[in-house]
């Protein structure tokens, strides 16, 4: 059974100007060991779908779905304690900017050990021990002083570490990581991803990166999910999907990427990613498509089968040429 | 085109003073030094690094948001110079023939000015001699040139998505009939569908006005893509200039070699042969004696640590005693 099953999720926000589907009907499954991300670019509901499971969206946030269990313990219909002993211990999450993410009128020692106190049985001097080694994990110099800093002393790197040290202090089965190196420079952003994979490698933890940059797509994940306006468009392992993307978003992404430019001008999606009010009643995609017809404004597409990277396409894509066939 | 240097920068530094608090001691940040470069019209002059490598202080120096503290600047017939300030006829010259687009259009473009407001703002304080209809003639000149439409002249700019304000900030950049523009980070608030329109444009004005670009990146693969000659900075200093080819294909310092190889590249099946840096950047306040990248480097030996390498001569330059 998979480590984590998230069948149909659907997140609706309540705003002034009525309902807004920020999530939908997106499946997630993540096995154990598994290295997912999930890429898509802003408004493409990524964040909010992983915010979901974790119980962190705000009361205005209506959320349903047809299944979401966590290790054998169904989420949806948890209550409040069930919920708070799983997440941080079991399921971890980090965030993009770790400068915010982080107390400023603690010590890093401090926070490290709430999360050890809050979830495992361990005597104060025990936590203190384990504070230690989970910054030398995480590959901190000198943890005995970092344990005494607080936030405003440590680099964006640095904070990034400690946000992993205190993700992983549980030994959870789950790490989801938010745009985790986007507030970071390039020779950081190596280090942190070594970081978290080898972390991953080594203690078996599924880890699922929520990103929108293609490169760390590229150089991470075993499979990779692409959402776009709130659904997943196509899920494929990382390989096939570089290789073969099936669904035309897909397709596009890849090609307006700077370095696979062959001339001056780069490929580019027209249009803009629709909004609460201009959702088209068909594929979503519809509008900036290359290959849309009048059924793809009419009908909405569901998702096609594990070969065809389960694109949610009438056409899907076979060697870059939509297939059209009479169905 | 012809081949005319247009902005010409020797040893251009720029000194901030810190203040060390109620008991410290007062500090000098070099946020800038010695920083040398020419820029032709038409062509592109990336400048890339991390963050506190000094680009960005880089731009607001060439911009004329702050003056130099040592060195000068020779920006289409015009000199900036340390310690002189500039008469006022040379400034306004100067003022229009330097343009600048910000990282984020969010926050550059006031949120209670109409879009034509905006582009004419500049023209109504740098060239009070034209009169309304001929400012307002040329803001939707401006707007038709940067692929937007004439009727967004009386919008405000909650109503347009990320690429079109970033459009925006281009069209405003060009009110005044540039020939510089300063890009600090222009595409990397944008998605990545958004990206390659903006570029698109850029792309395009280049070659339709001369336009010679200061283009200040972190990201490589877009500076891959637009720049003819690229300068890496390192906490202050240049490290190592060339044409992009070059740049990418030999990188001769090993700050240049690392952070190539930490960019990751969107592509499963290659094979990265990462380049470790170990440490974070050192504080602007505090840099390492000797060369600043010694701490990190892998093919550090013992004159780096003591006195620091010069830039070398030639096309390919490069400050390192132990290049690769």
């Amino acid at each position: 059974m998979a480590l984590l099953d998230v069948q149909s999720l659907s997140v609706d926000f309540r705003t002034a100007n009525g309902q807004f589907r920020a999530v939908d009907r997106v499946d997630v499954s993540v096995e154990e060991g598994d290295v997912l991300a999930i890429v898509g670019e802003s408004g493409s509901g990524k964040s909010v779908s992983m915010l979901a499971l974790m119980g962190l969206l705000p009361w205005t946030a209506d959320i349903t779905s047809d299944c979401m269990r966590f290790d054998g313990t169904d989420l949806a219909t948890a209550d409040a304690e069930t919920r708070r002993r799983l997440v941080g211990r079991d399921v971890a999450m980090i965030f993009q900017e770790p400068m915010s993410s982080l107390n400023p009128c603690f010590t890093i020692g401090f926070q490290i050990r709430e999360a050890l106190k809050e979830h495992l049985d361990l005597s104060r001097s025990e936590r203190q021990r384990r504070a230690i080694e989970l910054l030398e994990q995480v590959g901190l110099p000198e943890p005995e002083k970092r344990l005494r800093a607080f936030p405003h002393q440590l680099s964006g790197g640095m904070s990034q570490r400690v946000m992993i040290a205190m993700a992983i202090a549980c030994k959870p089965k789950l790490l989801i990581a938010d745009e985790p190196t986007t507030a970071l420079d390039v020779t950081i952003q190596a280090q942190i991803l070594e970081l978290l994979l080898d972390l991953q490698k080594e203690t078996g933890m599924a880890l699922v990166l929520i990103t929108h940059d293609m490169g760390v797509v590229a150089e991470t994940a075993q499979r990779v999910s692409v959402q776009y306006a709130g659904q997943k468009v196509e899920e494929q392992g990382v390989q096939a999907l570089f290789a073969e993307p099936r669904h035309p978003y897909t397709s596009a992404l890849l090609a307006a990427l700077p370095e696979r430019a062959t001339t001056r001008h780069l490929p580019t999606i027209p249009g803009v990613v629709p909004g609460q009010f201009d959702r088209p009643s068909g594929c979503l995609f519809s509008p900036r498509c290359p290959h849309a017809d009048e059924r793809c404004g009419r009908e909405q597409p569901t998702p096609a089968d594990a070969s065809l990277g389960h694109a949610r396409c009438h056409y899907p894509l076979m060697a870059g040429v939509p297939r059209r066939e009479a169905s | 085109m012809s081949r005319s240097v247009i902005v010409e920068a020797r040893d251009l530094s720029r000194h901030y003073e810190v203040s060390g608090g109620l008991f410290g001691k007062a500090s000098t940040v070099q946020a800038l030094s010695n920083v040398s470069f020419t820029l032709e019209a038409g062509r592109t002059l990336a400048v890339v690094g991390e963050s506190g490598c000094g680009k960005s202080t880089l731009a607001r120096v060439v911009t004329m948001i702050e003056p130099p503290s040592e060195g000068t600047l020779h920006i289409d017939g015009h000199t900036v110079d340390a310690g002189e300030p500039l008469d006022a006829s040379a400034r306004a010259a100067l003022r229009a023939a330097v343009q600048i687009v910000f990282q984020n259009p969010f926050g550059s473009l006031n949120p209670r000015q109409t879009i034509g407001r905006i582009l004419e703002e500049p023209v109504l304080i740098n060239r009070p001699d034209l009169s309304k209809s001929a400012r307002a003639e040329r803001a939707r000149e401006m707007l038709e040139l940067t692929g937007l439409r004439p009727e967004h002249y009386d919008r405000y700019p909650h109503m347009f998505s990320g690429g079109q304000r970033q459009r925006i900030a281009v069209a405003r950049a060009l009110m005044l009939e540039p020939r510089i523009l300063v890009l600090d980070e222009p595409v990397s608030a944008l998605d990545l569908s958004i990206q390659s329109q903006v570029l698109n444009l850029l792309v395009d004005l280049q070659e339709r006005l001369g336009l010679a670009y200061l283009f200040i990146s972190h990201d490589l693969s877009v500076v891959r893509h637009m720049a003819d000659d690229v300068m890496v900075m390192y906490l202050g200093r240049a490290v190592e200039t060339a044409s992009r080819d070059e740049l990418f294909l030999s990188p001769k310092h090993p700050y240049t070699e690392a952070l190539l190889s930490a960019t990751p590249v969107a592509d499963p099946t290659h094979q990265s042969t990462r380049i470790r840096l170990t440490g974070e950047l050192p504080s602007p306040l505090d840099p390492p004696p000797g060369c600043a990248f010694n701490p990190r480097c892998r093919n550090v030996q013992a004159d780096c640590r003591t006195s620091r390498p010069p830039l070398s001569p030639g096309d390919h330059r490069v400050a390192c005693f132990h290049p690769v």
